[in-house]
């Protein structure tokens, strides 16, 4: 292991929020309270599609106890421009309509009206009182349908972006992608073994446990406030200043903590409407969404139709690789086609590929960014294609895999070449691992995926400040989801040579520290962590500084070491070393207080790999899946804390296991979703997994001090192909359709036992 | 929203009576389905009549080998009765499969049987089983066969200002033995997609007494005669099972929804009905 020669990075304390967590003291969104304030609640379309021809709120507005009522009416309009938004782009046309529906209601769930009262109660009763005047129209939902000619149409407005030469034909496909390398028609002439397959998923939810929940004050000199449970309170920042066109230095969003966003959490939907009926009612507005609304109308992820085609010679090598990918990107355009086009083959060196890809609109709630997005998708019909043509050369499915493997020096179909990279080493230690190892149980079977994403660097702002004792405050502006205060407290430690307990990492609000972009993109501990390793780093020349005018030398004669500043040299005097508390106490005489500031635009993201192994047992039956065995591998970079890597990657199996097995956004005739509650929104819970084993496998990334890769992301690429996989084994049954739920795979099994019989 | 009012008597005939006078109350056990349906709104209560502090309601007791479990007691205490697990092992687990550990500590038979939905996990267990339940209203005490309790999904056959007041499983030969499974697609906090309860007797090697009784697969929870007959007589052999998995399927009359195909849930039916039949079969041998 790299980090054999750290003292505090990879080891294991307690996170510097636990017990405040474990103790029920922790505030997430809807712990927040101000006096006076007025319960918020959204109006939802009952209708998948629908113009809007008239909202009268005059009974609403008349009811007593009801302060305020919003429509669209009170939300400027927005021009067709794109920003960035987590790991997607949003276009702010698009994301007002989404906020608060204007001509169209376009799902079941669409807000169309708002209203702030005293009580819940009455809320509920005035959005009873609002009355919308629908005219219901022809509504689609799934991606093939809202391709075809004559599918009723989202938006009028809308053109394929991308398409030579352009079409002026109104349609439901926003954008074709297109990434070509090599060609694909001359590798497919030299393979020896073709596989062909059409594959579909389904829509899944982020499935966070904490519901959106915001509370807004505007006051009378136009200052506001917010506080909100999200990935990215500046993000919230930015996007409440575009839609309702006030200042960013007016609005003041302070991160509470969260209870899970997985992407989902990187852009706006209550706080825009909260503080617009604060404005409207002079008093703070609190809102939570029920569970329900969360699934309606917060993002999930896509569910796509795909197709690949690979193509390999006999000793192994993938020769070409095809595929196209739609995906529902919900009502308005921007879908993560982008990236699953990208994340398609990336695993893998292959000289000829092309990929074509669709972003579709349909009657779903716009999705919303979902850990890797795209990825899974992509991986669950590509790594299912390589699995087929593993069986058809009769190759293990590793060895495959490392026939093929991408390094150093790639050149990937979508542009970039590989820095230094972990696929091999991965993929060997997973084929060194205690479970491959270990020969298949008599009635399991098993199955293996790979699995890729870039992770991200982008924006980060941190401060670092000496208090008059010698102990440290370590500033930042990033929501802590996935243990990010412990990994960047371990972080300044280890820079700064001082003992973890001694540095307290606190998450500053939109007007405390500068410029953040979202927790997402598996960033934080990455680019976060290089600022407050930078301003750690600044800290360190200001104490450098402070010693040297003690000891009347020149800065550059002091070094510092292991949390002291020494004379660089016996040259330089003798000098007893000062301790970072000896230099805080003399602070004042010195120059005064004692802080470091970094701000960067953070390059050089290492991607990361996965490898996983699954085993399991299905009962013939009844099609129900026993997950009984799993191991996820993983480049991870320099694991900081490796216990919250491994929970990144147990999380992000557990999820795809949902994805794989039970997991999808189910819709009635006429367009509403029946299923908007975790009863019938099957996640699993914890007796559904085993244990789940990891590897962590450190290839350190050399664009960060310490070596980080991000780690959040890549661990749901591989499951849902991982366990199609073993069931293909268990069965002989492939299937091409996510879920595999009980109901579809015993079908698929009844279908597969006359041919069985006759065999 | 309107004031609620609870009232928490200490006897069964001061509950008859609260509930008979007052329109619009319900009677609470462990709550966690009426309370789950108050917050959904898809009901709003004015009273609230708690029967948990009643002792004949909560209390199990054992006569002359019959069990009179109270019907607001909650499965914790069902599941830790241990002469009540070993005749009645089927039902425990039914019981004792409703919802998880926190739920337990709430949950009564007389709630799942009383909300009368036809994918309540013990209700099958209990019809199998040749339960009855002792209602008492304010015109006196009756006895109902539990399989007769609902009429449809959410609808009772109890009379207005009725209380469920206790569930009785009967004596039992030696030689008996019960069980319940249920399908979910996951292995807890689930909702069966397909019940089945078998109590079944066997003298002689071969099945002298059977009950079958199905969940989730019609509007009420329904008792399988044509399944018991196709048992009874038998020594459990294929042939057997094959044609009461058969009887299972035929009066199976579900729907197509977010939770299964009516295909699917049909062919569960005779799946979960040889391995109920097995596992209760296993159970009568060794008692
Ligand atoms: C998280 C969760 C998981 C669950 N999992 C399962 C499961 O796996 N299987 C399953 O079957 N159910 C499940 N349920 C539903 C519920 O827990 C059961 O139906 C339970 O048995 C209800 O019992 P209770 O005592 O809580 O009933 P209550 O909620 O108190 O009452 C239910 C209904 O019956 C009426 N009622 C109650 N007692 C009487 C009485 N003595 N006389 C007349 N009327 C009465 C009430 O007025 C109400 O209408 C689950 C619920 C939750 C919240």
């Amino acid at each position: 292991m790299s980090s054999q020669h750290y003292k505090w990075i990879g080891t294991r304390p307690n996170r510097p929020d636990g017990a405040d967590k474990v103790t029920g003291r922790a505030r997430f969104g809807a712990d927040f309270n101000m006096p006076g304030q007025l319960v918020g609640k959204v109006l939802r379309s009952p209708h998948a599609h629908a113009r809007i021809k008239s909202i009268d709120t005059s009974k609403a507005e008349a009811l007593h106890g009801v302060k305020a009522v919003v429509t669209a009416k009170d939300f400027p309009e927005q021009p067709n421009q794109i920003v960035p938004a987590g790991e997607m782009q949003a276009n702010l046309r698009d994301v007002t309509r989404n906020v608060m529906a204007r001509e169209k209601a376009l799902y079941d769930g669409h807000a169309v009206a708002a209203v702030a009262a005293t009580t819940s109660e009455i809320a509920s009763e005035a959005l009873a009182l609002i009355k919308v005047d629908y005219e219901v129209l022809p509504h689609v939902i799934d991606v093939d349908d809202a391709m075809k000619d004559g599918a009723p149409i989202l938006h009028d407005h809308l053109r394929t972006d991308g398409l030579t030469p352009p079409s002026d034909k109104p349609t439901n496909i926003a954008k074709r992608l297109e990434f070509v390398k090599g060609d694909i028609a001359a590798g497919l002439a030299k393979a020896d073994v073709v596989i062909e397959r059409e594959y579909k998923t389904a829509a899944v939810h982020q499935g966070y446990i904490e519901p959106h929940a915001t509370l807004a004050s505007a006051t009378e000199d136009g200052q506001v406030q917010v506080w909100s449970t999200t990935q990215g309170h500046f993000q919230v920042r930015g996007f409440c200043s575009r839609l309702l066109n006030i200042e960013t230095s007016q609005i003041r969003v302070t991160a509470t903590e969260i209870g899970g966003g997985f992407g989902g959490k990187t852009v706006v939907y209550l706080e825009p409407v909260a503080i617009r009926l604060s404005q409207k009612s002079g008093k703070p507005v609190k809102m939570v969404m029920e569970r329900s609304e969360v699934f309606r109308a917060s993002g999930p992820t896509s569910g796509g139709t795909l197709r690949v085609k690979i193509g390999a010679t006999r000793d192994g090598r993938i020769v070409a690789a095809d595929t196209t990918i739609a995906l529902q990107s919900g009502a308005f355009p921007g879908s993560p086609v982008g990236p699953a086009c990208m994340c398609s083959f990336a695993c893998y060196d292959i000289d000829n590929i092309k990929v074509i890809g669709f972003d579709v609109v349909s009657n779903r709630p716009k999705v919303a960014a979902y850990r890797a997005p795209g990825a899974p998708i992509a991986a669950w019909a590509v790594e299912s294609t390589i699995d087929l043509v593993a069986e058809a050369l009769r190759m293990d499915p590793i060895d495959l895999r490392l026939k093929n493997a991408a390094r150093k020096g790639t050149k990937t179909h979508y542009g970039p070449t590989f820095n230094t990279i972990g696929m091999v080493e991965t993929l060997e230690a997973a084929k060194n691992s205690p479970h491959y190892k270990t020969p298949v149980k008599p009635g399991h079977a098993r199955g293996v995926a790979a699995g890729f994403w870039f992770n991200v660097g982008a924006d980060s702002s941190a401060a670092a400040h000496v208090g008059e004792d010698g102990t440290v405050t370590v500033i930042s502006g990033n929501p802590d989801i996935g243990g990010s205060r412990a990994s960047l407290a371990l972080m300044a430690a280890e820079t700064l040579g001082v003992d973890y307990d001694k540095v307290r990492p606190v998450i500053a609000d939109t007007s405390s520290i500068g410029f953040n972009f979202v927790t997402g993109g598996s960033r934080v501990t990455f680019a976060t962590g290089l600022a407050v390793v930078n301003a750690v780093r600044d800290m360190i020349e200001n104490l450098k500084g402070r010693a040297a005018k003690i000891w009347e030398v020149e800065p550059d004669a002091v070094i510092w070491e292991n949390g002291y500043a020494k004379p660089a040299s016996s040259n330089v005097g003798k000098f007893e070393p000062l301790s970072l508390a000896q230099l805080a106490a003399q602070a004042g005489k010195t120059g005064g207080p004692i802080n470091g500031h970094a701000q960067l635009n953070a390059q050089g993201a290492g991607p990361g790999f996965g490898v996983h192994i699954v085993d399991l047992s299905v009962d013939r039956d009844t099609g129900i899946v026993t997950v009984e065995r799993y191991t996820a591998a993983q480049d991870v970079g320099t694991a900081i804390h490796p216990s919250y890597v491994e929970g990144q990657l147990q999380g992000g199996v557990a999820q795809g296991v949902g994805w794989a097995l039970n997991e999808e956004y189910i819709y009635d005739a006429k367009g509403r979703l029946q299923n908007a509650g975790f009863l019938d929104y099957r996640m699993p819970v914890a007796s559904d997994l085993p244990m789940i084993e990891t590897v962590l496998v450190e290839v350190p990334n050399p664009s960060h001090p310490y070596g980080v890769r991000g780690v959040g992301e890549v661990p749901i690429v591989p499951p849902m192909a991982a366990i199609g996989n073993a069931i293909a084994r268990a069965t002989e049954v492939r299937m091409l359709d996510l879920p595999m739920s009980p109901p579809r795979l015993s079908a698929a099994l009844d279908a597969m036992a006359p041919k069985r019989a006759a065999e | 929203m309107a004031d609620i009012r609870y009232s928490a008597p200490s006897t069964i005939d001061e509950a008859v009576r609260l509930f008979a006078a007052s329109g619009g109350a319900k009677i609470l056990a462990g709550g966690t389905d009426l309370l789950v349906q108050m917050r959904s709104g898809a009901v709003s209560p004015g009273h609230i009549i708690d029967v948990k502090r009643i002792a004949e309601m909560t209390s199990i007791a054992e006569q002359n080998g019959s069990f009179r479990i109270g019907a607001a007691a909650s499965a914790a205490v069902i599941g830790e009765h241990a002469a009540l697990r070993k005749v009645w092992p089927g039902v425990v687990e039914a019981i004792n499969l409703i919802g998880s550990k926190q739920v337990q500590g709430r949950a009564s038979a007389g709630g799942n049987l009383c909300n009368a939905s036809p994918a309540a996990d013990s209700v099958p267990a209990m019809v199998a089983a040749g339960a009855t339940v002792t209602l008492q209203g304010p015109g006196g005490r009756r006895e109902l066969p539990v399989e007769q309790l609902a009429s449809g999904p959410g609808r009772t056959t109890l009379a207005p200002g009725e209380i469920a007041v206790a569930i009785t499983l009967p004596a039992r030969p030696k030689g008996s033995g019960d069980a319940y499974l249920r399908l979910i697609p996951r292995t807890e906090m689930d909702i069966a997609v397909v019940g089945c309860g078998v109590s079944l007797t066997i003298a002689n090697g071969a099945c002298t007494t059977a009950r079958v009784s199905l969940g989730a697969v019609a509007p009420t929870v329904l008792l399988v005669d044509g399944a018991a007959k196709a048992l009874i007589g038998s020594k459990l052999d294929e042939a057997a099972l094959e044609a009461a998995a058969a009887a299972c399927r035929a009066v199976c009359k579900p729907i197509d929804d977010k939770r299964g195909t009516i295909a699917y849930r049909t062919k569960i039916a005779g799946v979960l009905l040889k391995r109920a039949t097995a596992i209760a079969a296993e159970r009568a041998r060794s008692h």
